[in-house]
């Protein structure tokens, strides 16, 4: 940072800080206060699929935002979570309250799924590496339809939960709220740490990051499996809560594409992007979903929003809004200072804070 | 069992030709452009549904309708690329690509799904209809017409690749953007003609993947460019040889895995990519060290 006056620039930095904190919490506090406000079942399960998603996009930022490598195959991790509390559910004959022990059960399986799965496909780079992660997925798709285990076509059913049907989502709620709040906080301190610099070395240039003593594949490989962790813990809480898993549905590229576009609308690679995404498109994609009664034109508007946003934010909400203010700020400051080619330096270091 | 293999290996040669000349124009859209078009799966089946409304509503034969149908999907790719790949720019572009292509894709569907409703159809004509005796078991004739086109398309694209003006300042992008526009290559002009190539083969493919695969729906794109994707990773991104080579062993393998369980043959299609990969990241032609970062 090589700004006109340093102690200003800290300043600034500080008082940016404060206002993403304070404006963090009052978000959580109106989510949380959220369920109890607006009681319709209807509205409570949006909320349900939101906050799925919040998480699901944070946990997909933390590998393909930070490190570069896109993943189209995350529903790999998001079904196999989901199977395997049905699978075990169903096999130990567990009921009621009791299959929430299970969740930790989806995350670790989905974890160690990741490891062989990372061990290859992180082996190669960008399209390959999307491609690679695509033709995983579609081989978990197929063995959950042709497995016997697995209930084929039929998929598996969860247990019946006997709750009062009135806030019957409240739970699902709180438990998506926190695993959404635990995952946006990991990625936030991974971000800070010396592990997501070696992360974001590996985006920018792996050769070079691995010149200078990064293990490449070690960092990569903990990163996919800490996504996946999240991911299946997510699986399993969404399979309860839909209370059937089908191999096209646990397994699904529409899971896969959404993650992605929710954080490439928000931002790739920042920590509040894939929240932003998700807390704007899923609601959004519901509305159009329920307004247009034709399915298709619903999916056409869909994509054309889709498009509009990679063509007019490319880089996302979040770093795009957030260059513009740094630029508006230092301008100002830089009038101020009556310097303004002092000002247009640090702009241009502000505003490259992820070079592209 | 060796007449089953032996029916297997031919019926995947000629219908990997066909997948061949579409993975050929996804493999050359790679290649100049960097991008990897996600809609080709789907364009695949939009040229089957030209064919399908022109041989329906107009009685034109499903061949002499492709005279109209590759000028069609030719300009759909140039409209493509002009309005949704030419704006994309900066580091994520190769990302930001594949997920615009896919939503093409998703828009594409939404249209096919809200004209032809999601029940599959099939494309007919005689050839369709009646079969020919080749080397002992019979075989519909649009296998060996729809095998024969593709060779000769293939042939055609080799010629103009490698004998023509275009095809030079093709390859020149392929090595080299920076240095093609340095000497006064329009790569704009070429990326657009070349995305539209790529894309005018898919009402080829369409036609004779909707006459052969038996019954298709706009979901069916889904199926095909996966297919696609992973004949064209298999051979190496940018390579033509080996996205023919790819296609035959890959539809070949798919087919006689078939005769013992139709379910896991697909399995076994994309567990052969990623075994192939382990061992050879580039895949089976790919350049190593070429554009990894």
């Amino acid at each position: 940072m090589t700004g006109p006056d340093p102690v200003t620039a800290t300043g600034l930095l500080r008082r940016a800080a404060a206002w993403r904190g304070g404006g963090a919490l009052v978000l959580l506090a109106a989510v949380a206060l959220f369920p109890l406000v607006f009681t319709n079942a209807l509205v409570t399960t949006i909320g349900v699929d939101t906050l799925i998603f919040v998480a699901a996009a944070a946990a997909w930022n933390i590998f393909s935002g930070y490190s570069g490598y896109i993943s189209l195959g995350h529903a790999v991790f998001f079904g196999s979570g989901a199977y395997t509390v049905g699978i075990a559910a169903r096999d130990w004959q567990l009921t009621g309250n009791s299959v929430f022990a299970l969740l930790p059960l989806a995350a670790v399986v989905a974890a160690v799924v990741a490891v062989p799965f990372g061990l290859v496909a992180l082996r190669v780079r960008r399209h390959t590496f999307v491609v690679v992660t695509i033709a995983v997925f579609f081989i978990f798709q197929l063995m959950a339809f042709n497995f016997s285990f697995t209930g084929g076509t039929t998929g598996v059913s969860s247990p019946f939960l006997a709750w009062n049907p009135g806030t019957y989502n409240d739970p699902f709620y709180y438990l998506a709220l926190a695993i959404g709040v635990g995952t946006v906080g990991l990625s936030w301190l991974i971000r800070g740490s010396r592990f997501g610099l070696q992360l974001r070395a590996i985006r920018d240039d792996e050769d070079r990051a691995r010149g200078l003593g990064v293990r490449t594949m070690r960092v990569k490989l903990a990163a996919f499996v800490i996504s996946a962790f999240v991911t299946g813990l997510l699986g399993g809480l969404w399979f309860y809560f839909i209370s059937q898993v089908l191999p096209q549905s646990g397994f699904d590229p529409q899971f896969d594409l959404s993650v992605a576009l929710i954080a490439f609308f928000g931002g790739l690679g920042t920590v509040s992007g894939p929240v932003l995404g998700a807390l704007v498109l899923i609601p959004a994609q519901q509305y159009l979903t329920e307004q247009f009664t034709n399915d298709y034109l619903s999916q056409i508007v869909l994509g054309s929003l889709f498009l509009g946003v990679i063509l007019l934010l490319p880089r996302g909400v979040i770093p795009t809004s957030s260059e513009k203010i740094t630029s508006w700020r230092a301008r100002r400051s830089g009038r101020l200072a009556a310097a303004g080619a002092a000002g247009g330096a640090a702009a241009g270091a502000a505003g490259r804070e992820d070079p592209r | 069992m060796g007449r089953q293999i032996y029916e297997a290996v031919v019926d995947g040669i000629l219908v990997g030709g066909v997948y061949g000349l579409m993975a050929v124009g996804l493999t050359l859209i790679f290649g100049v452009l960097d991008i990897i078009n996600i809609a080709q799966g789907i364009l695949v089946i939009l040229g089957a549904y030209l064919s399908y409304a022109l041989s329906v509503h107009l009685h034109i034969d499903l061949f002499l309708g492709l005279l109209l149908t590759v000028p069609a999907m030719f300009v759909i790719g140039v409209a493509i690329y002009w309005a949704f790949m030419r704006p994309l720019r900066g580091r994520e572009r190769t990302s930001m690509s594949l997920l615009a292509s896919y939503a093409v894709a998703i828009i594409i569907e939404g249209i096919l799904y809200w004209i032809f409703s999601p029940n599959y159809v099939q494309l007919n004509a005689w050839y369709v209809i009646s079969s020919v005796r080749v080397f002992g078991f019979y075989l519909p004739y649009i296998y060996l017409f729809g095998f024969a086109l593709a060779v000769a398309l293939v042939v055609v694209l080799y010629m103009i690749l490698y004998r023509t003006r275009f095809g030079r300042s093709v390859r020149a992008t392929m090595q080299d953007q920076t240095a093609s526009r340095l000497i006064g290559i329009d790569v704009n002009r070429v990326a657009a003609v070349t995305f539209g190539i790529g894309v005018a083969v898919t009402a080829v493919g369409g036609m004779v993947y909707g006459a052969t695969s038996g019954g298709f729906n706009p979901n069916s794109g889904y199926d095909l460019i996966s297919r696609l994707l992973a004949i064209i990773i298999l051979g190496g991104l940018g390579s033509i040889g080996g996205a023919l080579a790819a296609a035959v062993f890959m539809i070949t393998l798919e087919s006689l895995v078939s005769i013992w369980s139709p379910n896991w043959a697909i399995v076994v299609f994309y567990a052969a990519l990623v075994l192939v990969l382990t061992v050879r990241p580039s895949g089976l032609f790919g350049r190593q060290g070429v554009r990894l970062q």
